[in-house]
């Protein structure tokens, strides 16, 4: 008890959120990506790749912080009495949602979560996709003043809040196992890229379950952190964000520092604009396929971190909505939507961003928003 | 007795905090029953109106959904 209402304080909030920034600065330490410690959109990309749903070489790999994060939420669910399976809220709609917000954060090579990852690892063109975030939770801000609702979900049998975390469990089963059902074919695994680069599975799996548990007890969310401010001036959640990317900043410089101390080939921190770690500088892609990501995320409730801590408490709504995004992110490679990132050929900058394909779903996602936003009330009834 | 009933159960965030502060806003001085059925909906709610200045006390009905009663002087 006295625990739950530390977290749900503003202190408990921004120690876990520092606690939760710390983490993920580690998993990058202990071999996930630079920049990319913990991503709520390129790791359910990642397992997109691994499971078949794309076949992006570099991208394949079956992710146990997804895994993890939604086990550890149903654990502290379970625990403070919080599981309740509910579904039933305009699922097509929020499976879509899902499938959009993947192809405006795969223009940027990244979500919010990865954005304040980037930032603190000095990325700075993480700062014009966080505009684009600022401008799409603003837009569906401005959809949820207006009355936007896609209605009411209902309590569902506990088994039905069971099944994404069993489809996860699944998942981690088969990477444990390191199946391949037939040679050559899934479960994929990168042998070179970003999916290659991976924490220990215990390493990936044990502070997952610790994110999953801190961020469901705080309701940590990326989106709701910014859509809270806007819409009623509300700084709680803002604080366990800006808590995360200090404490990311802060685990960034001492590892420089301690490296240097203790090592013959220390670490280094890249900071800058162009060629940055698995990110581009084409600032208005940046920015335009996070106003898409955005606003799906604002218009879905939650940022993808939360959709993944909220199925852990039985939300089928938000279930549907992370199928939405392993069914988007292997749509994004499959038909080259994603972003490229920046290359240095020769010594000079190749820029990367999205191809033709790439603008033009960003172009559709932004529209469908709109009108999503514009017509989606509640019924009336007589 | 209240003077508005918000029925916010099965609404995704942040709906029952925007209903919930349009009642309050509405009736200017009062009491509004906020139905809500997830601990974070009622722990929303309960912060919005305590930034208001609003008194809010908490029940729990007997289907497992909450009540909170938020009264504005």
């Amino acid at each position: 008890m006295r625990l739950t209402r530390f977290l749900a304080s503003r202190q408990g909030m921004i120690v876990a959120g520092g606690a939760i920034g710390a983490m993920a600065a580690a998993l990058q330490l202990c071999g996930n990506p630079p920049n990319m410690g913990l991503c709520m959109v390129c790791f359910p990309r990642d397992i997109a790749g691994a499971i078949g749903l794309h076949r992006a070489p570099v991208v394949q790999y079956l992710r146990p912080e997804i895994m993890a994060v939604v086990f550890g939420s149903l654990i502290a669910a379970v625990a403070a009495r919080e599981f309740r399976p509910r579904a039933g809220s305009a699922p097509i709609v929020r499976f879509l949602l899902g499938v959009f917000a993947v192809i405006g954060a795969l223009v940027f090579l990244g979500c919010p979560w990865r954005a304040l990852l980037r930032l603190a690892g000095g990325d700075w063109n993480s700062l014009v996709g966080i505009g684009g975030l600022v401008v799409g939770v603003g837009l569906g801000c401005v959809f949820l003043k207006r009355g936007y609702s896609l209605g009411r979900n209902h309590p569902m049998p506990w088994i039905a809040g069971c099944l994404f975390p069993a489809v996860m469990a699944l998942f981690l089963g088969l990477l444990l196992l390191k199946t391949s059902f037939k040679e050559g074919q899934a479960i994929f695994f990168s042998q070179q890229g970003p999916g290659a680069m991976h924490a220990s599975v215990w390493i990936s799996l044990g502070l997952g379950l610790l994110i999953g548990m801190l961020a469901q007890r705080t309701r940590f969310c990326t989106m709701g952190a910014l859509r809270d401010v806007l819409l009623i001036r509300d700084f709680h959640l803002l604080s366990g964000v800006v808590a995360l990317v200090i404490a990311v900043a802060v685990v960034n410089v001492l590892a420089v520092v301690l490296s240097h101390l203790t090592s013959e080939t220390p670490l280094t921190i890249k900071i800058g604009w162009q060629a940055m770690p698995i990110s581009h500088a084409n600032h208005v892609w940046n920015f335009l396929g996070m106003v898409l990501a955005g606003l799906c995320f604002a218009l879905a409730g939650g940022c993808p971190g939360r959709q993944f801590f909220l199925t852990g408490e039985g939300d089928g709504d938000a279930a549907v909505f992370c199928c939405g995004m392993f069914v988007g992110a292997g749509i994004t490679h499959n038909w080259f939507l994603a972003a490229a990132p920046d290359k240095m050929v020769d010594g000079v900058l190749q820029l990367g961003g999205p191809g033709g394909y790439g603008r033009i779903a960003v172009a559709v996602g932004i529209v469908f928003c709109i009108i999503l936003g514009l017509t989606a009330r509640p019924r009336k009834t007589a | 007795m209240s003077d508005e009933t918000v029925d916010a159960r099965g609404l995704s965030c942040p709906e029952p905090v925007l209903l919930s502060k349009a009642a309050i806003e509405r009736i200017g001085r009062g009491t509004v029953d906020v139905l809500v059925d997830t601990v974070t909906s009622r722990e929303n709610v309960a912060r919005m109106a305590r930034t208001l200045s609003c008194m809010v006390e908490e029940k729990e009905a007997d289907d497992g959904s909450y009540v909170l009663s938020i009264t504005k002087e």
